[in-house]
């Protein structure tokens, strides 16, 4: 299993990346306590540093580098790591899905074509733990450093070569890989803040989603072909 | 061990909309019925209440109220040559799961069948000649009418409280309404939905053309209602939460509203859940089911319920996979086209259209009821004639947003990156200025589209998985050009700003993005016992105490949305049941 071969080189690398993801804490930290950042879109920055269930240090690094490129910070929304997809990603990871809930995991595992669906016997946590060591060492042999280290011109030429499928990982196929890790950003991304991602409910307001309260009955008509005002979107938490 | 419990007048399998209804109308003919359910108790009370019902993230992605596929799933090819593999997670399907069924979690899409698509084999054949419908293509007749299910229309429509705007009444036509539906007894019981920004706007641009566009006719209820058995539902706020949710306003219609308030506290009614039925105990001898097993999910104990009357209530896959694994009736073979059990399965094509794009309107996309929007029938059926088309049936074209809800509903122009400062930039600009304008067409029977046992993998409990053998034909990817060029024409005439090229689906069956959850067939219904599995009133032909309901009984998919067929289909056979068979059980007809 991948899994399991890959213990001893994470190891190897826990100390390098432990400074690794103080550094960058540090740097969203000083996000949040700047005056200019305080508007509505930048409130999402954790005032503390992001802590792992499951996520290796080698791991963490490379969803927050990922995350922040998928969904770089502009003047719409702070970046993916500040609105906490990394955490929503690692908590998700370690949850029932990530553990293959509701998923029919019995042989024998043939590949079959792309239409046939997802036919490896990885779980969502097994199968994201093979491919960021798969797209860390693409990385490495094309660059000469992990994802995380490389900076903002090569995180993008990296993903999109993994987008089109032609990185090509070592055994692993690198498509597939970049549409779950796209898909799991998007739900962090976009999520109910409950799971720890789209923290201050930023790609929300983005949007311009009221989010749950949601009686609309006597508004279809009201805002047909108009703008629908959404001064603070309703998450779970905010009715509980 | 097998516990052998007490017989029952009548087992019920499945708890869903077809259920529920012969539960209700088998205790009310004085039966004692025994519901079994695989899933868990589902009530609006407890299960669909706010704010934890409109978590995007746990029903929408997933699948909380979906069949459990660690338990069982149904593999996949595409050809007879191919090997089929497990959907080892629900993606272009999702069957319902726990009492209420897919019922519980449904839009609400309300249809009554077109008068020819009773008779796709018939109608076509006398219209057109035989040669229209190709050599492989195994089209049949329902061996029923319209006319029959008329009535029976009606019933379900009342028992749901439909909103809608009646186009054919006894005959006579009403402006607004679908001008191609057949002869109704009744108005809705509902006035139609209030309309959006993308009703409004295909609503006018299909009237200019000289289309008659109607309003899609709804479950979701336009004002509170109480049903004819009593049970109240509410009136629909425009949540938004509606495909793959419960509804919190009580205001779609499911079992769990609209018949199990009444059911429930019926003495004569027994609810089992958590219990999955292995198989039917069949006598061949006597043609008939004696009993079924079924196995308690949180113990693995299994029990035989003996009882008079089987009512098979599964999805369409646990429905054909009884009757394969249980050994009645002959299983179909595509090569020699013998055999009825596992034939015609058919599915639904959809997404032949464009998406439009305004930079000058919202359509504020989260404001919207579940089956909500503009329709035109204008190229379903036979509504139009096919001379020199190369393809039989059609589909509906229809405008509207379900839902604005983030995770799964976005779009933005074409040539927009998936992710990145370009894409964020398109989906905050867009997200509330878009909406597709699409047709969804039937999908036919073919020779070797088919169901049957798998020989490699096997569920939970060591039966073969249901193995699908499908793909899309040249008939499909015909309409799809069609209602693509046809729903673009529309598009145009709404002057959006920005517009996709029309695109239907091509290449092979893809299993992985969101389609339908309308298969159907496997089970199906008609007037030759060569030819069906069931008869025109849903009883089994090699077990006369054995009755079918739901999709699994159609011949072939019409392009509408199965629950409204489903239901008055239903209806029909508990009539029969009630009148006839209980007085003198056996065949209501004879080969």
């Amino acid at each position: 299993m991948a899994n399991d071969e890959s213990i001893p080189r994470r190891d190897f690398l826990k100390g390098a990346s432990l400074t690794g993801a103080s550094v960058a804490a540090a740097a969203t930290g000083l996000v949040a306590c700047s005056p200019k950042a305080e508007t509505a879109a930048s409130q999402a920055t954790p005032a503390t540093q992001d802590t792992w269930l499951v996520l290796t240090p080698e791991e963490a690094e490379f969803f927050i580098a990922a995350a922040d490129t998928i969904i770089p910070k502009d003047e719409l929304s702070p970046s993916g790591s500040e609105c906490g997809v990394p955490v929503f990603i690692d908590r998700q990871l370690a949850s029932a899905w990530g553990g293959g809930d509701r998923m029919y995991r019995a042989g024998p595992f043939v590949k079959g074509t792309p239409e046939q669906g997802y036919q490896l016997s990885l779980t969502p946590h097994q199968y994201f733990v093979a491919g960021v060591i798969a797209a860390n060492a693409w990385c490495e042999k094309t660059y000469g450093k992990t994802f995380d280290r490389l900076d903002q011109a090569k995180r993008n030429e990296a993903l999109t070569a993994m987008e089109k499928g032609t990185a090509e990982f070592d055994g692993f196929e690198s498509k597939p890989f970049f549409t779950a890790l796209l898909t799991i950003n998007m739900e962090g991304f976009f999520a109910d803040p409950i799971y720890g991602g789209n923290r201050n409910k930023a790609s929300w307001r983005m949007l311009g989603f009221p989010g749950l309260p949601a009686i609309y009955a006597d508004k279809i008509d009201a805002y047909r072909g108009k703008r629908y005002p959404v001064t603070e979107p309703q998450s779970i938490a905010d009715f509980s | 061990m097998v516990t052998k419990l007490k017989e029952t007048d009548a087992v019920v399998i499945g708890m869903g909309w077809t259920g529920s209804i012969l539960s209700r109308e088998l205790t009310k003919a004085g039966l004692n019925v025994v519901g079994l359910e695989r899933g868990s108790m589902r009530t609006p009370r407890e299960d669909f209440t706010i704010p934890q019902i409109r978590d995007e993230l746990k029903y929408g992605n997933r699948h909380e109220l979906f069949q459990d596929t660690a338990m069982e799933t149904v593999s996949l090819r595409h050809t007879t040559r191919d090997t089929a593999l497990p959907l080892r997670r629900l993606g272009s399907f999702l069957p319902g799961n726990n009492v209420g069924g897919a019922g519980s979690h449904w839009n609400g899409a309300t249809w009554r069948r077109l008068e020819a698509d009773y008779m796709v084999r018939s109608h076509y054949t006398q219209k057109y000649g035989a040669k229209v419908i190709p050599a492989d293509m195994t089209v049949q007749d329902f061996g029923v009418t319209y006319a029959d299910m008329e009535p029976y229309y009606d019933k379900f429509e009342r028992l749901c409280g439909i909103s809608g705007q009646a186009g054919n009444l006894r005959g006579q036509k009403i402006d607004g309404g679908n001008p191609f539906e057949g002869p109704r007894s009744n108005h809705y019981p509902n006035k139609p939905l209030a309309r959006g920004l993308s009703s409004v706007l295909f609503d006018d641009a299909a009237k200019k053309l000289g289309y008659h566009p109607f309003p899609q006719p709804s479950a979701n209820a336009s004002e509170a209602y109480t049903n004819f058995e009593g049970a109240t539902m509410g009136q629909c706020v425009y949540c938004g939460f509606c495909e793959r949710y419960g509804c919190e306003s009580n205001a779609k219609a499911s079992p769990n509203v609209n018949i199990l308030p009444v059911l429930m506290p019926d003495p004569r009614f027994e609810l089992r859940t958590n219990a999955y039925v292995k198989k039917l105990n069949y006598d061949r001898r006597v043609k008939k089911v004696t009993s079924v097993t079924y196995i308690d999910t949180r113990t693995g104990e299994e029990y035989e319920q003996p009882a008079g009357i089987i009512i098979l209530a599964a999805y369409v896959f646990n429905n054909t996979l009884l009757m394969l694994y249980s050994g009645i009736g002959t299983p179909y073979d595509p090569v020699t086209g013998r055999g009825t059990v596992g034939k015609n399965y058919c599915y639904q094509y959809t997404g032949s259209g464009v998406t439009v794009f305004f930079d000058d309107k919202e359509t504020n996309p989260f404001m919207a009821a579940g089956a909500f929007g503009t329709i035109m029938d204008d190229f379903n059926s036979d509504n139009f004639d096919h001379s020199g088309l190369g393809f039989i049936g059609g589909g509906h074209i229809s405008a509207g947003l379900s839902n604005g809800r983030p995770i799964e509903t976005r779009q933005v122009p074409p040539g927009t990156p998936r992710w990145g400062k370009d894409w964020k930039a398109a989906t905050a600009k867009y997200y509330r200025r878009w909406f597709t304008v699409a047709g969804t067409a039937c999908n036919y029977a073919y020779r070797d589209n088919y169901l049957d046992l798998d020989p490699t993998y096997k569920d939970a409990i060591g039966r073969p998985l249901l193995r699908m053998t499908f793909n899309w034909k040249e008939n499909d990817y015909k309409i799809g050009a069609f209602l693509s060029q046809k729903s673009a024409e529309i598009a145009r005439a709404m002057n959006p700003t920005i517009m996709t090229p029309p695109r239907f689906r091509t290449g092979d069956y893809d299993s992985r993005p969101y389609q339908s959850t309308h298969n159907t067939g496997g089970t199906i219904m008609g007037t030759d016992p060569k030819t069906s599995v069931v008869n025109k009133y849903l009883q089994a032909w090699d077990a006369s105490n054995l009755f079918i309901m739901g999709a699994s009984t159609f011949p072939q998919n019409q392009s509408y949305n199965p629950t409204g067929p489903l239901g008055a289909s239903a209806y029909w056979s508990a009539n029969k049941i009630v009148t006839d068979y209980i007085k003198n059980p056996g065949p209501l007809m004879h080969a």
